[in-house]
């Protein structure tokens, strides 16, 4: 076997103080993957606890804690994470054709932070209550106890390592591109990341102080946001929502990196609108810092501001909008495989779609009025997260797996697996928009009776989707040990992690700096890659090609 | 089921229909969109399977035109859904000038009500029917959100401003209240109706409300709407302690005291329930200092003759 | 690609020459210093907030601030961007003595900034005007009736002042440890016209620092 990074040194301090980008992306994977099964635990218990009106099998407060440790678990020490620091990390050099990230030791140093920030604001619950949900609002959170102390220093230093992470790949995408990747010819997810980049770097920041204001509130009492010391609760929203809107889109963006590529590689054409949907995530970005009222029509802001905030939103609806029909374009006299990541990618399409569709509704003001803070916003906020990022990140993880790992997973339980999660989610989730227009609130430790059977209904999905999560891990940890041996390019893909090393990469990535001719969806100037055989097996070597006409743009 | 099958409850006030009518336009324009999309997405899927591996097809130019349409016919269709649910907004955000004003708190976790005649209630809103009712609202503790699904009504509530709704109740009925801003331990069971009467009901409602109850009865009617939350008068223990036949008995507190539960004693946890926790229970029930004199005398009346 | 052997000793491997990784080192820092730039936004924001809300407290909270000691900060700092920007300037002349002497200078103003402050801090912890819970002014010093500024949301302006201030003292500190590392880094020669990146970094940061003071100074002490 080649010298890879996986076996050029195999001792234990090699893995954790490692400086490979590679490396690091697979120790993110690890503690997100953890941090994950965390979150997901938590969430089936809540679910259980739902399962009937009045106490199921937990107490009212273990019930808030519940719901709150899920939210902050998956938001901060998961989803915002995920894509970015594991594929993003492990991916991203090697796209650019660079050996590495601009700073790896900052790299490194963001993952221990990460990991900091996340033990922190888990010792809160040796202190005392995690109670008030993630977003945290006072001044009900400065009565929760000192454990607010340490979810606020923790999120704090998370958000150290999210804007380490975010600085580290902006300087890497401008100044470590080979010889001849222009910016038109950025595969869409190194876009994606990019347009994520920026958001974090931006908007992190403020997320930051306004942690250490209420670490001070609770700590010393400064009274800026809590009333009975002068301070105004409605001001912490503002603050915490300028945040946490772009923070959507630090979740969201890169699902749409791994889409814009999945459907390229499988259904071997050009990205429909590729400058478009290019330039659009990076819009998305700048005007996602534009509409962070929308989550407050009903708070007591001033309805002009309601109104300006609402006509923002609809902007970046389209462009969203017009990504998803792209998307679906690029299948267009594409020549379409149907693999388990692709299945991942035409799943997206369509639980994303109802997540921007049921977002567009929420936008609207006269029925976010009715809507607000009943469990249609909690099926919509996970339509879009875990219907948009999490699908997305399994079919990312299903791409990249055999270049990672360099074993191929088994093909049928993939497949499977993705009926289940997609079967799964929508069980429990498309019955709680119909809860929410009934009135249904979140945050409910009890219901009314007439709730029960939608209540039950989503129960029963989420054990369906927590088999198929269960089943998709047992079938990749599988592989690790039982896989075949996965080629250079099982996917036929054009882009230089798939086409310039091999599987798993060299330790420097590349033998050699490569040289860019060709866009990174030109499948069709590149023909003789395809010609080598049927099915997964094509191509087991190092492939460099360097076809005869020049790209044109 | 209602009018709307099952997605909204039945349109209860003069402003819902408004609402439901921009709802449903939303609805169908999106679930046309959206299954536009999917069986397009299929349909490629079906047509464009691959069928060797060594198939590599040319790229496609898109049509400029169709770009174009993508983008236009969207805006169009967001403008006109803005433009109308910025019209109902503003008829949901002002109150006509000739509103029956009530005052209300909120309160963990307990809706109380205060109207014009003096009289004070809580837990249930008794309103005219017919008429429009402006809320004005303010919390005494955290933030909450005052909501009735039926009406398509909904505010926070704050402790630092007032804020409010207003609405008219079609027909006398029963609508649910729910608190929809995270409020703590008992959050989802601060509940309440609001109970719409006939004019000449109400008045005489609020006829009855203003006539002097005895003290029981009177503690029976507000332990049933401030204190059922969180107490029971069976035995079983809820977010506090149950409450019958506690009168006269040794009471023991976390920091290990005891005490015997006497007027004092009950007025006291009433009031500034911090400083007496019963052991094996969490120091979360906050002060009941908005109650008047005398409906604490009748909570400590009616306390006593629980056995 | 270049060769290992004209490999200088700075330049990290996943670099192609010293001018990327210069360029990058470069960009990361402007990079950081814009999330410098919007940690401090949410306090001016505070800040602005509750100075439209109750303009007339903000203006005569300032009142207690001296202006005089602000105003001396002000020049000590301006003071110390410029013995950064000569220390750049020697060192991209090969200058030695020069840029040693210009950091040692800096890590003295960057003293001198910390030892009014604390000054400043000190008369008005004394007269019990605290960041928090103790709020309480009392007594009369320098003709000053400090009780008279017990009034409501006198206690959000100090707070305000107290963090904005403390975390811009924060970073002054932050700034006087880089200084100490690079100015021992400058004694042993580790700089010179080819590769003096940490000093330029350290220098853009330190200009960073000046300008929020630029900002904080009008804002607290004149308006």
């Amino acid at each position: 076997m080649s010298v890879n990074y996986l076996n050029h040194d195999k001792s234990i301090k090699s893995w954790l103080l490692s400086l490979d980008h590679k490396r690091i992306g697979i120790m993110y994977l690890v503690a997100v993957a953890l941090s994950f099964l965390g979150g997901g635990i938590l969430a089936i218990l809540v679910r259980t606890e739902l399962l009937a009106p009045g106490q199921t099998i937990m107490s009212a407060d273990a019930y808030n804690q519940s719901f709150t440790l899920h939210a902050v678990l998956m938001i901060f020490a998961f989803i915002i994470p995920a894509v970015p620091a594991v594929m993003g990390n492990f991916v991203l050099p090697i796209q650019l054709g660079a050996k590495d990230v601009a700073f790896p030791r900052l790299n490194l140093a963001s993952f221990y932070i990460y990991l900091a920030g996340a033990a922190i604001v888990l010792s809160a619950l040796a202190v005392g209550r995690i109670d008030g949900g993630w977003t945290f609002y006072a001044p009900y959170s400065m009565t929760i106890g000192d454990s607010i102390l340490f979810i606020t220093a923790g999120v704090f230093v998370m958000g150290f390592s999210s804007i380490l992470t975010g600085l580290n790949f902006i300087v890497t995408i401008h100044k470590m591109r080979a010889p001849g990747l222009t910016w038109n010819r950025l595969p869409l997810f190194i876009w994606s990341i990019y347009a994520t980049s920026i958001v974090q770097v931006l908007a992190t920041p403020v997320i930051g102080i306004t942690m250490v204001l209420l670490f001070l509130e609770r700590l010393l009492g400064i009274g800026i946001f809590d009333p009975a010391l002068g301070g105004d609760p409605v001001l912490f929203q503002h603050f915490f929502w300028f945040y946490s809107h772009p923070a959507v889109y630090i979740m969201i963006l890169p699902a749409f990196g791994i889409i814009s590529d999945l459907m390229g590689t499988f259904s071997r054409q050009q990205v429909s609108g590729y400058k478009f949907v290019a330039l659009s995530s990076v819009a998305i970005a700048f005007l996602g810092f534009l509409v962070w009222g929308h989550h407050m029509f009903v708070s007591g802001q001033s309805a002009v501001s309601s109104v300006v905030f609402s006509l923002i939103t609809y902007l970046i609806g389209i462009p969203t909008g017009v990504k998803v029909i792209n998307w679906v374009q690029t299948m267009h006299r594409g020549s379409v495989w149907l693999q388990t990541p692709m299945l991942y990618a035409l799943m997206f399409l369509f639980t994303f779609s109802i997540g921007g569709f049921t977002g567009v509704m929420l936008g609207v003001l006269a029925v976010d009025v009715h809507l607000h803070d009943t469990y249609f916003v909690v099926a919509h906020f996970h339509y879009v997260m875990m219907g948009g990022n999490v699908i997305a990140a399994l079919g990312g993880l299903h791409y990249w797996w055999p270049k990672m790992t360099g074993k191929m997973f088994n093909e049928t339980l993939g497949r499977i697996g993705a009926a289940l999660v997609f079967i799964g989610f929508n069980t429990t989730f498309f019955p709680q928009f119909i809860m929410g227009t009934q009135g249904m609130p979140r945050r409910y430790y009890d219901y009314l009776e007439q709730f029960t059977n939608l209540h039950v209904l989503s129960t029963i999905g989420s054990y369906i989707l927590a088999v198929g999560l269960f089943l998709i891990a047992g079938y990749l940890l599988h592989s690790l040990f039982r896989g075949r041996k996965a080629p250079a390019n099982p996917w036929g893909g054009l882009t230089l992690e798939w086409t310039h090393t091999t599987t798993p990469p060299h330790p420097h990535n590349f033998e050699e700096t490569p040289i860019v001719t060709r866009g990174p969806y030109d499948y069709h100037l590149a023909p003789e890659l395809f010609q080598k055989g049927e099915g997964d097996g094509f191509g087991s070597e190092v492939v460099s090609v360097t076809p005869s006409s020049t790209h044109s743009d | 089921m209602g009018e709307n099958g099952i997605w909204l409850p039945d349109a209860s006030s003069t402003l819902a229909g408004e609402v439901d009518a921009l709802f449903w336009f939303v609805f169908w324009v999106s679930t046309i969109i959206f299954a536009a999309v999917v069986l397009t997405k299929l349909w490629f899927v079906y047509t464009h399977k691959r069928k060797s591996q060594s198939e590599v097809p040319q790229p496609v130019h898109e049509s400029k035109l169709l770009e174009a349409v993508w983008i236009v016919l969207p805006t169009i269709l967001v403008l006109i859904v803005f433009t109308w649910g910025f019209k109902v907004y503003v008829k949901l955000y002002q109150a006509p000038p000739d509103s029956y004003e009530i005052t209300v708190r909120g309160k963990q976790w307990v809706w109380e009500y205060e109207y014009a005649e003096g009289v004070l209630t809580a837990g249930d809103l008794y309103v005219p029917a017919n008429r429009p009712v402006k809320l004005n609202m303010s919390s005494v503790d955290v933030l909450h959100s005052f909501f009735v699904p039926a009406f398509r009504v909904k505010m926070d509530v704050l402790p630092n401003r007032y804020t409010s709704v207003w609405f008219e109740a079609n027909e006398p009925g029963e609508y649910q209240i729910y608190c929809t801003e995270y409020c703590g331990t008992a959050h989802s069971g601060m509940l309440g109706k609001v109970i719409a009467l006939n004019e000449e009901d109400f008045q005489a409602w609020i006829q009855e409300q203003s006539q002097d109850l005895p003290p029981v009865e009177l503690g029976a009617q507000v332990f049933g709407v401030q204190c059922a939350v969180c107490h029971a008068i069976d035995g079983t223990q809820k977010i506090g302690p149950a409450l019958n036949g506690l009168f006269e008995k040794e009471r023991r507190f976390t920091d290990g005291s005891t005490a015997i539960a006497d007027e004092n004693y009950i007025r006291n946890s009433i009031v500034n329930p911090a400083s007496q926790v019963v052991e094996g229970f969490n120091p979360v029930m906050p002060p009941f200092n908005t109650l008047s004199a005398k409906q604490v005398d009748g909570l400590v009346a009616y306390i006593k003759t629980l056995e | 690609m270049a060769s290992h052997a004209d490999h200088p000793a700075h330049l990290q491997h996943h670099f192609v020459s010293s001018e990327q990784q210069f360029d990058s080192a470069k960009m990361g820092m402007w990079l950081f210093l814009i999330t410098e730039i919007l940690l401090f936004s949410g306090m001016f924001v505070a800040y602005t907030v509750y100075r439209v809300w109750y303009p007339e407290m903000f203006a005569g909270m300032a009142e207690l601030l001296d202006w005089r000691l602000g105003g001396l900060n002000t020049l000590v700092l301006l003071a110390s961007s410029f013995t950064v920007a000569l220390g750049i300037h020697y060192a991209q002349v090969d200058n030695k003595k020069g840029l040693v002497t210009n950091l040692i200078l800096t890590f003295v103003f960057a003293c001198i900034f910390l030892v009014v402050k604390y000054f400043e801090y000190s008369a008005k912890i004394e007269h019990g005007i605290v960041l928090g819970d103790g709020f309480a002014p009392h007594g009369v010093s320098h003709g000053v009736d400090y009780a008279s500024f017990d009034v409501p949301m006198a206690q959000q302006f100090f707070s305000i002042y107290y963090v904005m201030t403390g975390i811009h003292g924060f970073h002054v500190l932050v700034g006087m440890g880089l200084f100490a590392w690079i100015t021992v880094r400058a004694i042993k020669g580790e700089f010179s016209s080819a590769y003096y990146t940490p000093v330029e970094l350290c220098g853009l940061y330190w200009h960073l620092v000046d300008i929020i003071w630029i900002f904080l100074f009008p804002l607290l002490y004149l308006i």
